[in-house]
């Protein structure tokens, strides 16, 4: 029993490095020519602005459900003014990056996964190194790059739309002004604020893009292998997101030890 | 200088723990057609993705115009690769672009030529495989011969020194897989080494020049095409004797 618990935590950690040496390779690469601006432009539109609808949705959602939870609270103590400026702090600080992350891994691990899994059965990546292409920098360097690019972006619009959402709520229940709510929302927010935050941001993009690409390059046994790589894009790049965060939150609290 | 274009030393692959080549020995000569034959499952799509460097042998060397592919840098083993030309058994064409581009994607990879240029390449390369109509389709709506056939124009798309065609005239009607086997003679004459996976024994005897019957990941038998008509292998003769699976 015993045997087999430590054999499965050797595959579990052994996975894990293979996936960061991946990750790690990916960055070495990204450095060095031939530079695939091209592929990485094309890849930032497709990751980035097709994602648009589905975070700016997502992010009106989250703003309006946190307004209404934070009044319910601090209308308790009388500090409904406090409303903007805590749900601006919760959105740029944690929310926003988190959920961006988790909504990326489902919409675009997936999709990177099934995309390069698909190539890796029908031979497509042999295809691109037989006429000498690097099928790796071609492939997961320009995906792996784009999402860390990316993912800064579309924090930024879950956050704009989040802080929106909560005006648009907080506008239903008292009638507050978009100016007053914004004043209020910034009053608290600092650019050393969004420092950790973007780089948390671009953390995650790079945990989406290695996860997916790293799984599509090794996936094997056809569709079925196809289907199981997308399925494990999201959840296993889900499941790093949220580890990751944690570490990074206890990092950045470290760094700045005035966001504690 | 050495007429070899293509070598294997002592080529030894297994995949868990089958055996799929034996300690393999070959050598391709420059500007000639060479065919591996054999029954399926026998090594020979194994061995085209050993010389292009795609698989690397557990044992031995694979030696490409001299260079040994195995322990080349991905940048030397791109050099080499750029000098030859791949159509895999099942075509393999980006499905993500059209089949025009699927030709064009090496020249505008490795050429600096301009846009027009190498479109104009590209529809020149499906004219010599029949596709000259087909640029702006997607590969999902062309069939199997037509992919396969895309495919071999992507093979040709940088004019190549080496040519590896696996199954070239699978999936392709009799009179559309002379008209390959006749194209591949034209690029041998004109200086490109062609080295062939085949089960199609006419298309063997039209193309090539050499022939080697894979068995049991071992080369058995060696020679031109009446040669191992008359192999002491009762298999190679009536393999021979085949008309082959096409």
């Amino acid at each position: 029993m015993l045997e087999r618990v430590g054999a499965a935590l050797i595959a579990v950690l052994s996975w894990i490095g293979d996936v960061a040496l991946w990750g790690v390779r990916a960055l070495r690469d990204a450095f060095l020519p031939p530079y695939e601006f091209g592929e990485i432009a094309r890849h930032v539109f497709e990751i980035g602005w097709r994602s648009t609808p589905l975070i700016a949705t997502s992010g009106m959602a989250i703003g309006v459900v946190l307004s209404m939870h934070t009044r319910a609270s601090l209308e308790r103590f009388g500090a409904e003014a406090m409303i903007p400026a805590g749900l601006a702090i919760a959105l740029i600080r944690e929310t926003g990056p988190l959920v961006t992350a988790l909504l990326v891994a489902g919409r675009v691990g997936a999709g990177i996964g099934a995309e390069l899994g698909a190539m890796k059965v029908t031979e497509q990546i042999d295809a691109l190194e037989a006429v000498a292409v690097d099928s790796f920098k071609y492939l997961a360097v320009t995906r792996i790059v784009a999402c860390i690019l990316a993912m800064p972006l579309l924090t930024t619009i879950t956050n704009f739309f989040g802080i929106l959402g909560g005006w648009i709520a907080e506008f239903t229940i008292s009638g507050m002004t978009y100016r007053l709510y914004f004043n209020r929302a910034f009053s608290l927010i600092e650019f050393q604020d969004f420092v950790p935050a973007t780089i948390k941001t671009a953390v995650f993009g790079l945990i989406i893009g290695t996860v997916a690409s790293y799984l599509g390059f090794t996936t094997t046994q056809g569709t079925e292998g196809v289907g199981r790589t997308s399925t494990r894009s999201v959840v296993l790049s889900s499941i790093m997101i949220i580890v990751t965060n944690v570490v990074l939150v206890k990092l950045i609290f470290f760094i700045y030890p005035e966001r504690a | 200088m050495d007429d070899t274009a293509i070598r294997l030393e002592g080529v030894t692959k297994a995949f868990g723990g089958r055996k799929v080549l034996d300690d393999v020995t070959l050598d391709v000569r420059r500007k000639s057609g060479f065919c591996l034959l054999g029954r399926s499952g026998t090594g020979k799509s194994v061995t085209l993705k050993h010389i292009i460097g795609l698989m690397h042998p557990d044992r031995g060397r694979v030696l490409v115009e001299g260079r040994d592919v195995t322990v080349l840098g991905r940048r030397e083993l791109a050099e080499v690769r750029r000098r030859m030309g791949f159509l895999f058994q099942n075509a393999a064409l980006f499905d993500s672009i059209t089949v025009g581009e699927n030709v064009a994607f090496p020249m505008r990879r490795h050429t600096d030529s301009n846009d027009k240029t190498i479109r104009e390449s590209a529809r020149a390369k499906l004219a010599d495989v029949g596709l000259e109509n087909e640029y702006d389709k997607m590969p999902a709506d062309l069939s199997g011969g037509m992919k396969k056939r895309a495919a071999l124009a992507r093979a040709m798309a940088l004019d190549p020194d080496i040519l590896l065609v696996d199954e070239p005239s699978a999936g392709l009607d009799p009179i559309t897989s002379d008209e390959i086997d006749d194209l591949l003679v034209d690029l041998k004459k004109r200086g490109t080494t062609i080295v062939m996976v085949t089960h199609d024994i006419p298309s063997a005897r039209h193309v090539a020049d050499d022939l080697a019957f894979l068995h049991e990941g071992k080369v058995i038998a060696r020679g031109t095409a009446e040669e191992l008509e008359r192999s002491e292998h009762d298999l190679v003769r009536a393999f021979m004797r085949s008309e082959g699976a096409g």
